[in-house]
Protein backbone atom coordinates (compact mmCIF):
# COMPACT_ATOMS: atom_id res chain seq x y z
CA UNK A 1 0.00 0.00 0.00
CA UNK A 2 1.24 2.99 -0.87
CA UNK A 3 -1.00 6.30 0.78
CA UNK A 4 -0.51 9.89 0.21
CA UNK A 5 -1.98 11.51 3.28
CA UNK A 6 -2.64 15.63 2.06
CA UNK A 7 -1.60 18.05 4.68
CA UNK A 8 -4.53 20.93 6.08
CA UNK A 9 -2.75 23.76 7.27
CA UNK A 10 -2.83 27.52 6.78
CA UNK A 11 0.82 27.92 5.61
CA UNK A 12 2.10 28.23 9.53
CA UNK A 13 0.46 25.60 11.92
CA UNK A 14 -0.49 22.11 10.37
CA UNK A 15 -4.29 21.43 11.67
CA UNK A 16 -5.38 19.59 14.01
CA UNK A 17 -7.12 17.40 11.88
CA UNK A 18 -4.43 15.97 9.41
CA UNK A 19 -3.06 13.87 12.78
CA UNK A 20 -6.24 11.37 13.10
CA UNK A 21 -5.91 11.24 9.03
CA UNK A 22 -2.44 9.68 9.16
CA UNK A 23 -3.64 7.58 12.03
CA UNK A 24 -6.14 5.91 9.56
CA UNK A 25 -3.45 5.94 6.85
CA UNK A 26 -1.24 3.55 9.09
CA UNK A 27 -4.01 1.26 9.39
CA UNK A 28 -3.04 0.13 5.94
CA UNK A 29 1.10 0.83 5.91
CA UNK A 30 3.71 1.66 8.47
CA UNK A 31 5.16 4.67 6.88
CA UNK A 32 3.30 7.16 4.68
CA UNK A 33 4.09 10.19 2.74
CA UNK A 34 2.38 13.52 3.74
CA UNK A 35 1.44 16.16 0.82
CA UNK A 36 2.22 20.17 2.08
CA UNK A 37 0.80 22.38 -0.66
CA UNK A 38 1.02 25.74 0.15
CA UNK A 39 3.30 28.79 0.28
CA UNK A 40 5.71 29.74 2.62
CA UNK A 41 4.97 26.99 4.43
CA UNK A 42 8.15 25.39 5.24
CA UNK A 43 7.20 25.56 8.85
CA UNK A 44 4.16 23.27 8.09
CA UNK A 45 6.35 20.72 6.06
CA UNK A 46 8.59 20.51 9.25
CA UNK A 47 5.52 19.99 11.97
CA UNK A 48 4.77 17.34 9.40
CA UNK A 49 7.64 15.56 9.14
CA UNK A 50 8.24 15.31 12.79
CA UNK A 51 4.89 12.86 13.26
CA UNK A 52 4.89 9.15 13.79
CA UNK A 53 4.72 7.27 10.59
CA UNK A 54 5.57 9.35 8.14
CA UNK A 55 8.00 8.46 5.14
CA UNK A 56 8.19 11.66 3.41
CA UNK A 57 6.96 15.17 3.53
CA UNK A 58 6.82 16.14 -0.07
CA UNK A 59 6.46 20.23 -0.11
CA UNK A 60 4.55 21.97 -3.26
CA UNK A 61 5.60 25.54 -2.80
CA UNK A 62 4.15 28.45 -4.55
CA UNK A 63 2.14 31.81 -4.48
CA UNK A 64 -0.37 30.47 -6.14
CA UNK A 65 -1.01 27.85 -3.37
CA UNK A 66 -1.09 30.38 -0.66
CA UNK A 67 -5.14 30.37 -0.23
CA UNK A 68 -5.79 26.74 -1.01
CA UNK A 69 -7.90 27.32 -4.07
CA UNK A 70 -9.24 23.97 -4.94
CA UNK A 71 -8.80 24.44 -8.32
CA UNK A 72 -5.01 24.91 -8.13
CA UNK A 73 -4.60 22.10 -5.44
CA UNK A 74 -6.89 19.95 -7.67
CA UNK A 75 -3.96 19.65 -10.32
CA UNK A 76 -1.21 19.10 -8.03
CA UNK A 77 -2.82 16.30 -6.25
CA UNK A 78 -4.12 14.61 -9.22
CA UNK A 79 -0.69 14.56 -10.54
CA UNK A 80 0.59 13.03 -7.74
CA UNK A 81 -1.36 10.50 -6.96
CA UNK A 82 -0.83 8.03 -9.73
CA UNK A 83 2.04 7.03 -7.90
CA UNK A 84 -0.38 6.01 -4.59
CA UNK A 85 -2.51 3.22 -4.12
CA UNK A 86 -4.48 5.65 -1.68
CA UNK A 87 -5.14 9.37 -1.68
CA UNK A 88 -6.53 10.49 2.26
CA UNK A 89 -7.69 13.88 2.80
CA UNK A 90 -9.70 15.62 6.02
CA UNK A 91 -13.40 15.25 6.00
CA UNK A 92 -12.90 19.03 7.23
CA UNK A 93 -14.32 21.66 5.07
CA UNK A 94 -10.87 22.12 2.87
CA UNK A 95 -10.68 17.85 2.21
CA UNK A 96 -14.74 18.41 1.44
CA UNK A 97 -13.78 21.19 -1.09
CA UNK A 98 -10.60 19.43 -2.72
CA UNK A 99 -11.31 15.68 -2.63
CA UNK A 100 -14.29 15.24 -4.88
CA UNK A 101 -12.50 17.93 -7.29
CA UNK A 102 -9.51 15.27 -7.09
CA UNK A 103 -11.58 12.27 -7.81
CA UNK A 104 -13.55 13.31 -10.92
CA UNK A 105 -9.81 14.55 -12.62
CA UNK A 106 -9.15 10.62 -12.13
CA UNK A 107 -12.55 9.41 -12.77
CA UNK A 108 -12.60 7.56 -9.66
CA UNK A 109 -15.42 7.65 -6.93
CA UNK A 110 -14.27 9.37 -3.52
CA UNK A 111 -15.33 7.50 -0.38
CA UNK A 112 -16.58 10.04 2.02
CA UNK A 113 -16.18 10.44 5.73
CA UNK A 114 -15.06 7.42 6.74
CA UNK A 115 -15.53 6.83 10.37
CA UNK A 116 -13.59 2.93 10.16
CA UNK A 117 -11.31 0.95 7.75
CA UNK A 118 -12.05 -2.95 7.06
CA UNK A 119 -9.41 -3.38 4.69
CA UNK A 120 -7.92 -1.80 1.88
CA UNK A 121 -10.48 -1.45 -0.30
CA UNK A 122 -13.51 -1.50 2.47
CA UNK A 123 -14.33 1.20 4.16
CA UNK A 124 -17.36 2.11 6.52
CA UNK A 125 -19.10 5.79 6.33
CA UNK A 126 -21.99 7.20 8.02
CA UNK A 127 -24.73 8.03 5.49
CA UNK A 128 -28.58 9.50 6.62
CA UNK A 129 -27.52 11.79 8.98
CA UNK A 130 -25.48 8.43 10.85
CA UNK A 131 -28.43 6.38 11.29
CA UNK A 132 -27.03 3.96 8.74
CA UNK A 133 -23.46 3.02 8.33
CA UNK A 134 -22.71 2.00 5.05
CA UNK A 135 -19.68 -0.87 4.76
CA UNK A 136 -18.10 0.26 1.40
CA UNK A 137 -15.95 -1.34 -1.16
CA UNK A 138 -14.24 0.36 -4.02
CA UNK A 139 -13.01 -1.25 -7.30
CA UNK A 140 -11.57 1.93 -8.36
CA UNK A 141 -7.33 1.66 -8.41
CA UNK A 142 -7.18 4.33 -6.84
CA UNK A 143 -9.00 4.71 -3.36
CA UNK A 144 -9.70 8.26 -2.41
CA UNK A 145 -10.69 8.73 0.86
CA UNK A 146 -11.77 11.66 3.24
CA UNK A 147 -11.60 10.67 6.85
CA UNK A 148 -13.59 11.79 10.02
CA UNK A 149 -11.11 13.40 12.59
CA UNK A 150 -13.50 12.26 15.28
CA UNK A 151 -13.28 9.04 14.10
CA UNK A 152 -9.42 8.26 14.69
CA UNK A 153 -7.02 8.98 17.43
CA UNK A 154 -4.51 12.07 16.64
CA UNK A 155 -0.83 10.33 15.67
CA UNK A 156 1.93 11.08 17.92
CA UNK A 157 5.25 12.80 18.00
CA UNK A 158 7.94 10.55 16.21
CA UNK A 159 11.52 10.92 17.95
CA UNK A 160 13.35 11.69 14.43
CA UNK A 161 12.21 13.91 11.15
CA UNK A 162 11.22 12.09 8.03
CA UNK A 163 12.89 14.03 5.19
CA UNK A 164 11.46 16.80 3.68
CA UNK A 165 11.16 16.82 -0.57
CA UNK A 166 10.60 19.76 -2.98
CA UNK A 167 8.36 18.83 -5.62
CA UNK A 168 7.04 20.85 -8.54
CA UNK A 169 4.52 23.68 -8.66
CA UNK A 170 1.64 22.82 -11.40
CA UNK A 171 -0.19 25.65 -13.23
CA UNK A 172 -2.34 28.64 -11.58
CA UNK A 173 -5.25 28.14 -13.61
CA UNK A 174 -6.41 31.66 -13.04
CA UNK A 175 -10.48 31.22 -12.85
CA UNK A 176 -10.68 31.61 -9.45
CA UNK A 177 -9.53 34.79 -6.77
CA UNK A 178 -9.44 34.95 -3.39
CA UNK A 179 -11.00 38.09 -2.07
CA UNK A 180 -10.66 37.75 1.41
CA UNK A 181 -11.67 35.98 4.61
CA UNK A 182 -13.21 36.40 8.09
CA UNK A 183 -11.81 34.07 10.38
CA UNK A 184 -12.13 35.63 14.19
CA UNK A 185 -9.77 34.67 16.82
CA UNK A 186 -10.47 31.27 19.05
CA UNK A 187 -8.57 30.17 21.64
CA UNK A 188 -10.23 27.27 22.44
CA UNK A 189 -9.56 23.55 21.49
CA UNK A 190 -10.55 22.35 17.51
CA UNK A 191 -13.90 21.83 17.81
CA UNK A 192 -13.24 18.28 15.68
CA UNK A 193 -10.83 17.28 17.75
CA UNK A 194 -11.46 18.73 21.37
CA UNK A 195 -11.65 16.28 24.16
CA UNK A 196 -14.51 18.31 26.23
CA UNK A 197 -17.39 20.10 24.21
CA UNK A 198 -19.85 22.27 25.72
CA UNK A 199 -22.81 22.86 23.11
CA UNK A 200 -25.48 25.70 23.55
CA UNK A 201 -29.17 25.20 21.62
CA UNK A 202 -32.30 27.21 21.01
CA UNK A 203 -32.74 27.04 24.54
CA UNK A 204 -29.97 29.94 25.76
CA UNK A 205 -32.01 32.41 24.08
CA UNK A 206 -29.53 35.10 23.42
CA UNK A 207 -26.33 35.55 22.25
CA UNK A 208 -25.69 37.09 25.07
CA UNK A 209 -27.07 34.12 27.16
CA UNK A 210 -25.13 31.85 25.03
CA UNK A 211 -21.58 33.37 25.88
CA UNK A 212 -22.37 34.54 29.26
CA UNK A 213 -23.90 30.74 30.37
CA UNK A 214 -21.56 28.58 28.71
CA UNK A 215 -18.33 30.91 28.10
CA UNK A 216 -17.03 30.11 32.01
CA UNK A 217 -18.00 26.53 31.44
CA UNK A 218 -16.12 25.97 28.73
CA UNK A 219 -12.95 27.80 29.93
CA UNK A 220 -13.31 25.52 33.64
CA UNK A 221 -13.16 22.58 31.36
CA UNK A 222 -10.85 23.58 28.91
CA UNK A 223 -13.27 22.98 26.41
CA UNK A 224 -14.54 23.68 22.50
CA UNK A 225 -17.99 25.69 22.23
CA UNK A 226 -20.59 24.17 19.86
CA UNK A 227 -24.18 24.42 18.66
CA UNK A 228 -26.60 23.81 16.84
CA UNK A 229 -28.16 24.68 13.57
CA UNK A 230 -31.19 27.08 15.14
CA UNK A 231 -28.50 28.50 17.87
CA UNK A 232 -26.19 29.57 14.65
CA UNK A 233 -29.33 30.73 12.77
CA UNK A 234 -29.80 33.20 15.70
CA UNK A 235 -26.41 34.52 14.87
CA UNK A 236 -25.63 33.74 18.83
CA UNK A 237 -22.30 31.89 17.28
CA UNK A 238 -20.71 31.79 14.06
CA UNK A 239 -21.32 28.78 11.94
CA UNK A 240 -18.46 26.73 11.93
CA UNK A 241 -19.55 25.83 15.30
CA UNK A 242 -22.54 24.11 14.41
CA UNK A 243 -22.51 20.24 15.70
CA UNK A 244 -24.29 18.05 13.05
CA UNK A 245 -25.16 16.02 10.06
CA UNK A 246 -24.45 19.09 7.43
CA UNK A 247 -21.86 21.35 10.03
CA UNK A 248 -18.87 19.13 12.48
CA UNK A 249 -18.93 15.65 13.62
CA UNK A 250 -17.08 15.54 16.87
CA UNK A 251 -16.18 12.26 19.13
CA UNK A 252 -15.18 14.17 22.56
CA UNK A 253 -14.96 12.14 25.94
CA UNK A 254 -17.57 14.79 27.35
CA UNK A 255 -20.27 16.36 25.63
CA UNK A 256 -22.88 19.32 27.20
CA UNK A 257 -25.65 19.99 25.41
CA UNK A 258 -27.71 22.73 26.87
CA UNK A 259 -30.94 23.79 25.80
CA UNK A 260 -30.51 21.26 22.78
CA UNK A 261 -33.69 19.69 21.81
CA UNK A 262 -31.83 16.67 19.99
CA UNK A 263 -32.55 16.59 16.49
CA UNK A 264 -31.50 13.42 14.51
CA UNK A 265 -29.64 15.94 12.35
CA UNK A 266 -28.19 17.49 15.66
CA UNK A 267 -27.37 14.19 17.16
CA UNK A 268 -25.56 13.01 13.74
CA UNK A 269 -22.50 15.11 14.76
CA UNK A 270 -22.17 14.20 18.26
CA UNK A 271 -23.44 10.63 19.25
CA UNK A 272 -20.17 9.33 19.32
CA UNK A 273 -19.13 11.19 22.23
CA UNK A 274 -18.02 8.89 25.22
CA UNK A 275 -20.29 10.97 27.58
CA UNK A 276 -23.45 12.97 26.42
CA UNK A 277 -24.75 15.14 29.28
CA UNK A 278 -27.91 17.09 28.42
CA UNK A 279 -29.66 19.78 30.51
CA UNK A 280 -33.16 20.50 29.12
CA UNK A 281 -36.01 22.28 30.89
CA UNK A 282 -38.40 19.84 28.64
CA UNK A 283 -38.36 16.15 30.12
CA UNK A 284 -39.67 14.52 27.09
CA UNK A 285 -36.85 16.16 24.88
CA UNK A 286 -35.09 13.50 22.69
CA UNK A 287 -32.06 14.47 23.98
CA UNK A 288 -32.62 12.68 26.74
CA UNK A 289 -32.96 9.47 24.66
CA UNK A 290 -29.11 9.82 23.64
CA UNK A 291 -27.60 11.52 27.06
CA UNK A 292 -25.55 9.17 29.56
CA UNK A 293 -26.71 12.25 32.40
CA UNK A 294 -29.94 14.22 32.06
CA UNK A 295 -30.80 16.63 34.62
CA UNK A 296 -34.07 18.55 33.79
CA UNK A 297 -34.64 22.17 34.55
CA UNK A 298 -33.95 25.72 34.00
CA UNK A 299 -30.33 25.99 32.36
CA UNK A 300 -30.19 29.15 33.68
CA UNK A 301 -30.16 28.26 36.99
CA UNK A 302 -28.25 25.24 36.54
CA UNK A 303 -25.31 26.30 34.66
CA UNK A 304 -24.22 28.76 37.01
CA UNK A 305 -24.14 26.11 39.93
CA UNK A 306 -22.58 23.55 37.57
CA UNK A 307 -20.00 25.85 36.67
CA UNK A 308 -19.46 26.50 40.03
CA UNK A 309 -19.49 22.52 41.39
CA UNK A 310 -17.12 21.65 38.64
CA UNK A 311 -14.52 24.77 39.38
CA UNK A 312 -14.11 23.26 43.75
CA UNK B 1 -27.65 34.18 -18.18
CA UNK B 2 -28.78 30.72 -17.69
CA UNK B 3 -28.87 28.96 -14.62
CA UNK B 4 -28.98 25.14 -14.36
CA UNK B 5 -30.41 23.93 -11.05
CA UNK B 6 -29.87 20.00 -10.08
CA UNK B 7 -32.32 18.53 -8.07
CA UNK B 8 -32.37 15.16 -5.85
CA UNK B 9 -34.95 13.24 -4.50
CA UNK B 10 -34.91 11.76 -1.25
CA UNK B 11 -36.40 11.05 1.82
CA UNK B 12 -37.86 14.00 3.56
CA UNK B 13 -35.52 15.29 6.55
CA UNK B 14 -37.52 14.59 9.10
CA UNK B 15 -38.29 10.84 8.74
CA UNK B 16 -35.83 7.98 9.36
CA UNK B 17 -35.35 5.41 6.96
CA UNK B 18 -35.22 1.91 8.24
CA UNK B 19 -32.72 -0.87 7.71
CA UNK B 20 -33.40 -4.01 5.18
CA UNK B 21 -34.39 -7.23 6.93
CA UNK B 22 -31.18 -8.33 4.51
CA UNK B 23 -28.65 -5.46 5.35
CA UNK B 24 -28.06 -4.89 1.71
CA UNK B 25 -29.53 -1.90 1.81
CA UNK B 26 -32.21 0.77 3.17
CA UNK B 27 -35.83 0.73 3.02
CA UNK B 28 -37.81 4.00 1.85
CA UNK B 29 -41.11 2.26 1.20
CA UNK B 30 -43.81 4.19 1.71
CA UNK B 31 -42.05 7.19 3.30
CA UNK B 32 -42.37 10.55 1.96
CA UNK B 33 -39.97 12.00 -0.72
CA UNK B 34 -38.90 15.54 -1.27
CA UNK B 35 -36.75 18.30 -2.69
CA UNK B 36 -33.16 17.55 -0.99
CA UNK B 37 -32.97 20.92 1.45
CA UNK B 38 -29.80 21.72 0.02
CA UNK B 39 -30.94 21.65 -3.48
CA UNK B 40 -34.48 24.05 -2.75
CA UNK B 41 -31.83 26.79 -1.16
CA UNK B 42 -30.56 26.40 -4.69
CA UNK B 43 -33.48 27.08 -6.56
CA UNK B 44 -34.29 29.84 -4.10
CA UNK B 45 -31.16 31.74 -4.86
CA UNK B 46 -31.83 31.21 -8.83
CA UNK B 47 -35.19 32.60 -8.36
CA UNK B 48 -34.27 35.60 -6.68
CA UNK B 49 -31.40 36.27 -9.39
CA UNK B 50 -33.78 35.99 -12.49
CA UNK B 51 -36.65 38.08 -10.02
CA UNK B 52 -33.37 40.72 -9.56
CA UNK B 53 -32.97 40.40 -13.72
CA UNK B 54 -29.74 38.98 -13.72
CA UNK B 55 -30.98 35.08 -14.46
CA UNK B 56 -33.04 34.57 -17.60
CA UNK B 57 -34.09 31.41 -17.78
CA UNK B 58 -33.66 28.69 -14.76
CA UNK B 59 -33.66 24.93 -16.00
CA UNK B 60 -34.24 22.05 -12.81
CA UNK B 61 -32.56 18.69 -13.79
CA UNK B 62 -33.18 15.30 -11.54
CA UNK B 63 -31.29 11.98 -12.44
CA UNK B 64 -32.99 8.95 -11.12
CA UNK B 65 -35.67 7.02 -11.38
CA UNK B 66 -39.40 8.29 -12.94
CA UNK B 67 -40.28 8.91 -9.84
CA UNK B 68 -38.02 12.44 -10.18
CA UNK B 69 -40.65 13.74 -12.09
CA UNK B 70 -42.33 14.86 -9.11
CA UNK B 71 -39.30 16.69 -7.50
CA UNK B 72 -39.14 18.24 -10.74
CA UNK B 73 -42.92 18.97 -10.46
CA UNK B 74 -42.10 20.86 -7.20
CA UNK B 75 -38.95 23.07 -8.76
CA UNK B 76 -41.36 24.06 -11.57
CA UNK B 77 -44.08 25.15 -9.15
CA UNK B 78 -41.61 27.00 -7.00
CA UNK B 79 -40.68 28.70 -10.10
CA UNK B 80 -38.44 26.40 -12.27
CA UNK B 81 -38.53 27.54 -16.32
CA UNK B 82 -38.09 24.20 -17.40
CA UNK B 83 -37.55 20.80 -16.07
CA UNK B 84 -35.52 17.68 -17.47
CA UNK B 85 -35.23 14.27 -16.59
CA UNK B 86 -32.37 11.81 -16.30
CA UNK B 87 -34.15 8.38 -16.18
CA UNK B 88 -32.29 5.42 -15.32
CA UNK B 89 -33.05 2.77 -12.75
CA UNK B 90 -29.34 2.47 -12.29
CA UNK B 91 -29.00 2.77 -8.33
CA UNK B 92 -26.59 5.96 -8.94
CA UNK B 93 -23.43 7.32 -6.94
CA UNK B 94 -22.16 10.99 -6.97
CA UNK B 95 -19.17 10.37 -9.98
CA UNK B 96 -22.12 9.01 -12.27
CA UNK B 97 -24.40 11.73 -11.65
CA UNK B 98 -21.58 14.42 -12.44
CA UNK B 99 -21.07 13.19 -15.74
CA UNK B 100 -24.97 13.29 -16.70
CA UNK B 101 -24.84 16.78 -15.70
CA UNK B 102 -22.00 17.34 -17.43
CA UNK B 103 -23.31 16.12 -20.26
CA UNK B 104 -26.29 18.05 -19.71
CA UNK B 105 -24.23 21.23 -18.80
CA UNK B 106 -22.56 20.87 -22.41
CA UNK B 107 -26.08 20.78 -24.52
CA UNK B 108 -27.43 23.73 -22.84
CA UNK B 109 -24.47 26.13 -21.61
CA UNK B 110 -25.37 27.60 -18.47
CA UNK B 111 -23.41 30.68 -16.91
CA UNK B 112 -24.03 28.80 -13.55
CA UNK B 113 -24.85 25.87 -11.85
CA UNK B 114 -26.32 26.11 -8.73
CA UNK B 115 -26.75 23.20 -6.88
CA UNK B 116 -26.89 21.34 -3.10
CA UNK B 117 -23.75 20.54 -1.20
CA UNK B 118 -24.95 17.73 -0.14
CA UNK B 119 -27.65 15.19 -0.48
CA UNK B 120 -28.26 14.33 3.16
CA UNK B 121 -29.45 10.55 2.23
CA UNK B 122 -25.78 9.66 0.81
CA UNK B 123 -24.11 12.61 3.06
CA UNK B 124 -21.63 12.17 -0.28
CA UNK B 125 -21.01 15.92 -0.72
CA UNK B 126 -19.41 15.65 -3.55
CA UNK B 127 -20.99 16.27 -6.96
CA UNK B 128 -20.67 19.83 -7.39
CA UNK B 129 -17.07 19.53 -7.04
CA UNK B 130 -16.96 16.61 -9.45
CA UNK B 131 -18.98 18.66 -12.06
CA UNK B 132 -16.85 21.43 -11.76
CA UNK B 133 -13.89 19.60 -12.38
CA UNK B 134 -15.15 17.57 -15.72
CA UNK B 135 -16.54 21.13 -17.03
CA UNK B 136 -13.27 22.22 -16.31
CA UNK B 137 -14.98 25.19 -14.11
CA UNK B 138 -14.08 27.10 -11.38
CA UNK B 139 -16.06 26.06 -7.91
CA UNK B 140 -17.14 27.11 -4.93
CA UNK B 141 -18.66 25.16 -2.01
CA UNK B 142 -20.82 26.03 0.40
CA UNK B 143 -21.57 29.56 -0.26
CA UNK B 144 -23.95 31.34 2.34
CA UNK B 145 -23.52 34.69 -0.07
CA UNK B 146 -23.89 35.18 -3.23
CA UNK B 147 -23.15 38.24 -5.39
CA UNK B 148 -23.33 38.40 -9.52
CA UNK B 149 -21.49 40.36 -11.66
CA UNK B 150 -21.31 40.63 -15.19
CA UNK B 151 -18.50 37.99 -15.72
CA UNK B 152 -17.87 36.77 -12.31
CA UNK B 153 -19.66 35.13 -8.94
CA UNK B 154 -18.62 36.92 -5.86
CA UNK B 155 -19.26 33.80 -2.98
CA UNK B 156 -18.65 33.73 0.58
CA UNK B 157 -18.35 30.12 2.01
CA UNK B 158 -18.70 28.63 5.39
CA UNK B 159 -15.11 27.10 6.27
CA UNK B 160 -13.71 25.72 9.63
CA UNK B 161 -12.84 28.96 11.22
CA UNK B 162 -15.58 31.15 9.32
CA UNK B 163 -15.99 32.46 6.22
CA UNK B 164 -13.99 33.09 2.74
CA UNK B 165 -14.64 34.92 0.08
CA UNK B 166 -14.04 33.81 -3.54
CA UNK B 167 -14.13 35.36 -6.83
CA UNK B 168 -14.98 33.14 -9.48
CA UNK B 169 -14.81 33.69 -13.71
CA UNK B 170 -18.10 32.59 -15.13
CA UNK B 171 -19.04 29.71 -16.45
CA UNK B 172 -18.97 28.15 -12.54
CA UNK B 173 -19.91 25.70 -10.21
CA UNK B 174 -21.61 26.60 -6.83
CA UNK B 175 -22.59 24.66 -3.74
CA UNK B 176 -25.15 25.70 -0.87
CA UNK B 177 -24.90 26.16 2.43
CA UNK B 178 -28.12 26.70 4.78
CA UNK B 179 -27.26 29.68 5.58
CA UNK B 180 -27.65 30.90 1.90
CA UNK B 181 -31.43 31.91 1.97
CA UNK B 182 -35.15 30.67 3.32
CA UNK B 183 -36.40 29.20 0.22
CA UNK B 184 -40.37 30.11 -0.80
CA UNK B 185 -43.58 27.44 -0.54
CA UNK B 186 -45.15 27.09 -4.03
CA UNK B 187 -48.51 28.43 -4.52
CA UNK B 188 -51.60 26.40 -4.84
CA UNK B 189 -51.72 27.79 -8.26
CA UNK B 190 -48.33 27.45 -9.42
CA UNK B 191 -48.57 24.03 -8.14
CA UNK B 192 -51.31 22.84 -10.23
CA UNK B 193 -49.46 24.74 -13.12
CA UNK B 194 -46.79 22.61 -12.57
CA UNK B 195 -49.13 19.30 -12.62
CA UNK B 196 -49.50 20.22 -16.09
CA UNK B 197 -46.41 21.18 -17.34
CA UNK B 198 -44.44 19.23 -19.94
CA UNK B 199 -41.19 17.62 -18.54
CA UNK B 200 -38.20 16.64 -20.91
CA UNK B 201 -37.45 13.03 -20.42
CA UNK B 202 -34.23 11.84 -21.86
CA UNK B 203 -33.25 7.62 -20.91
CA UNK B 204 -30.10 8.70 -19.34
CA UNK B 205 -28.90 5.25 -21.41
CA UNK B 206 -28.59 6.73 -24.57
CA UNK B 207 -26.30 9.55 -23.46
CA UNK B 208 -23.17 7.55 -23.49
CA UNK B 209 -21.81 8.12 -20.08
CA UNK B 210 -20.53 5.69 -17.92
CA UNK B 211 -22.47 4.62 -14.96
CA UNK B 212 -20.97 2.13 -14.09
CA UNK B 213 -20.60 1.73 -10.12
CA UNK B 214 -17.34 1.67 -8.47
CA UNK B 215 -18.64 1.38 -5.30
CA UNK B 216 -20.24 -1.67 -3.80
CA UNK B 217 -22.65 -1.77 -0.74
CA UNK B 218 -21.17 -4.52 1.07
CA UNK B 219 -23.88 -3.74 4.48
CA UNK B 220 -25.82 -1.60 5.74
CA UNK B 221 -26.20 -1.65 9.80
CA UNK B 222 -27.60 0.91 12.26
CA UNK B 223 -24.59 1.85 14.93
CA UNK B 224 -24.33 0.94 17.96
CA UNK B 225 -27.55 1.64 19.94
CA UNK B 226 -26.61 4.33 23.18
CA UNK B 227 -27.22 2.33 26.69
CA UNK B 228 -29.96 3.74 28.44
CA UNK B 229 -28.86 6.89 30.27
CA UNK B 230 -29.92 8.25 33.79
CA UNK B 231 -31.32 10.96 34.89
CA UNK B 232 -30.13 12.74 38.06
CA UNK B 233 -31.63 15.21 40.27
CA UNK B 234 -28.67 17.63 41.16
CA UNK B 235 -26.14 19.97 40.04
CA UNK B 236 -23.46 17.91 42.15
CA UNK B 237 -25.22 14.46 40.53
CA UNK B 238 -24.15 15.81 37.32
CA UNK B 239 -20.59 17.51 37.96
CA UNK B 240 -19.76 13.99 39.49
CA UNK B 241 -20.46 12.52 36.17
CA UNK B 242 -18.28 14.62 34.69
CA UNK B 243 -15.29 14.69 37.09
CA UNK B 244 -15.57 10.67 36.65
CA UNK B 245 -15.44 10.37 32.62
CA UNK B 246 -12.29 12.67 32.61
CA UNK B 247 -10.11 11.07 35.64
CA UNK B 248 -10.60 7.96 33.69
CA UNK B 249 -10.04 9.11 29.64
CA UNK B 250 -6.72 9.01 28.78
CA UNK B 251 -4.90 12.39 29.11
CA UNK B 252 -6.68 12.36 32.66
CA UNK B 253 -8.83 15.27 34.22
CA UNK B 254 -8.45 19.04 32.89
C1 LIG C 1 -31.01 19.65 5.87
C2 LIG C 1 -30.93 19.99 7.32
C3 LIG C 1 -29.70 19.91 7.95
C4 LIG C 1 -29.57 20.23 9.30
N1 LIG C 1 -28.35 20.13 9.87
C5 LIG C 1 -28.21 20.41 11.18
C6 LIG C 1 -26.94 20.29 11.84
O1 LIG C 1 -25.92 19.97 11.22
N2 LIG C 1 -26.88 20.57 13.15
C7 LIG C 1 -27.98 20.96 13.90
O2 LIG C 1 -27.84 21.18 15.11
N3 LIG C 1 -29.18 21.07 13.29
C8 LIG C 1 -29.32 20.82 11.97
N4 LIG C 1 -30.55 20.97 11.38
C9 LIG C 1 -31.66 21.54 12.19
C10 LIG C 1 -32.32 20.52 13.10
O3 LIG C 1 -33.31 19.83 12.37
C11 LIG C 1 -32.99 21.24 14.33
O4 LIG C 1 -33.88 22.21 13.85
C12 LIG C 1 -31.99 21.93 15.26
O5 LIG C 1 -30.95 21.04 15.62
C13 LIG C 1 -32.71 22.42 16.52
O6 LIG C 1 -31.82 23.17 17.32
P1 LIG C 1 -32.07 23.37 18.89
O7 LIG C 1 -32.06 22.03 19.55
O8 LIG C 1 -31.08 24.37 19.35
O9 LIG C 1 -33.47 24.09 18.95
P2 LIG C 1 -34.89 23.58 19.43
O10 LIG C 1 -35.29 22.35 18.71
O11 LIG C 1 -35.77 24.76 19.38
O12 LIG C 1 -34.66 23.16 20.95
C14 LIG C 1 -34.46 24.05 22.01
C15 LIG C 1 -34.48 23.25 23.30
O13 LIG C 1 -34.16 24.09 24.40
C16 LIG C 1 -34.96 23.73 25.51
N5 LIG C 1 -35.05 24.89 26.39
C17 LIG C 1 -35.67 26.08 26.14
N6 LIG C 1 -35.52 26.92 27.17
C18 LIG C 1 -34.82 26.27 28.12
C19 LIG C 1 -34.36 26.60 29.43
N7 LIG C 1 -34.60 27.81 29.97
N8 LIG C 1 -33.69 25.67 30.13
C20 LIG C 1 -33.44 24.45 29.60
N9 LIG C 1 -33.84 24.08 28.36
C21 LIG C 1 -34.52 24.97 27.64
C22 LIG C 1 -36.29 23.33 24.92
O14 LIG C 1 -36.98 22.44 25.78
C23 LIG C 1 -35.85 22.63 23.61
O15 LIG C 1 -35.70 21.23 23.80
C24 LIG C 1 -30.70 20.64 10.04
C25 LIG C 1 -31.94 20.70 9.41
C26 LIG C 1 -32.07 20.39 8.07
C27 LIG C 1 -33.39 20.47 7.42
N1 LIG D 1 -29.62 12.18 -8.68
C1 LIG D 1 -29.42 13.50 -8.67
N2 LIG D 1 -30.13 14.31 -9.47
C2 LIG D 1 -29.94 15.66 -9.47
N3 LIG D 1 -29.05 16.27 -8.68
C3 LIG D 1 -28.31 15.51 -7.86
C4 LIG D 1 -28.45 14.11 -7.80
N4 LIG D 1 -27.56 13.65 -6.89
C5 LIG D 1 -26.91 14.71 -6.40
N5 LIG D 1 -27.35 15.85 -6.97
C6 LIG D 1 -26.91 17.22 -6.70
O1 LIG D 1 -25.66 17.18 -6.05
C7 LIG D 1 -25.73 17.74 -4.75
C8 LIG D 1 -24.77 17.06 -3.82
O2 LIG D 1 -25.08 15.70 -3.69
P1 LIG D 1 -24.05 14.61 -3.08
O3 LIG D 1 -22.76 14.84 -3.75
O4 LIG D 1 -24.68 13.29 -3.39
O5 LIG D 1 -24.00 14.88 -1.59
C9 LIG D 1 -27.20 17.65 -4.39
O6 LIG D 1 -27.55 18.62 -3.42
C10 LIG D 1 -27.87 17.91 -5.74
O7 LIG D 1 -27.86 19.30 -6.04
Amino acid sequence: MKVLVIAEHDNTHLKAQTLPVLTAALRLTSRADVLVIGHRCEAVAEAAAGLDGVARVRKVDAQHYEHFLAENLAMVVAQMAAAYTHVFLPASAFGKNLGPRVAAMLDVAQISEIIDIVDAETFVRPTYAGNVLETVRSSDPLKLVTVRPAAFAPVAKATGMAPIEDAPAGPDMGVSRWVGNDLPQNARPELATARVVVAGGRGLGSHDAYHRLLEPLADCLGAALGATRAAVDANYIPNDYQVGQTGKAVAPDVYIAVGISGAIQHVAGMRDAKLIVAINKDPDAPIFKVADVGLVGDLHEILPQLTDALRR
Amino acid sequence: MKILVPVKRVVDYQLRVRIREDGRGVDADGLKMSMNPFDEIALEEAIRLREAGIARELVAVSCGLGACQETLRTALAMGADRAVLIETDVQLQPLGVAKLLKWLALREAPQLVLMGKQAIDDDACQTAQMLAAMLGWPQATFASKLLMGAETATVTREIDGGLETLELSLPAVISTDLRLNEPRYASLPNVMKARRAVIEVLPAEELGVDLTSRLSILQVAAPAPRAAGQRVSSVEALAQCVRTKLAEAPGGAT
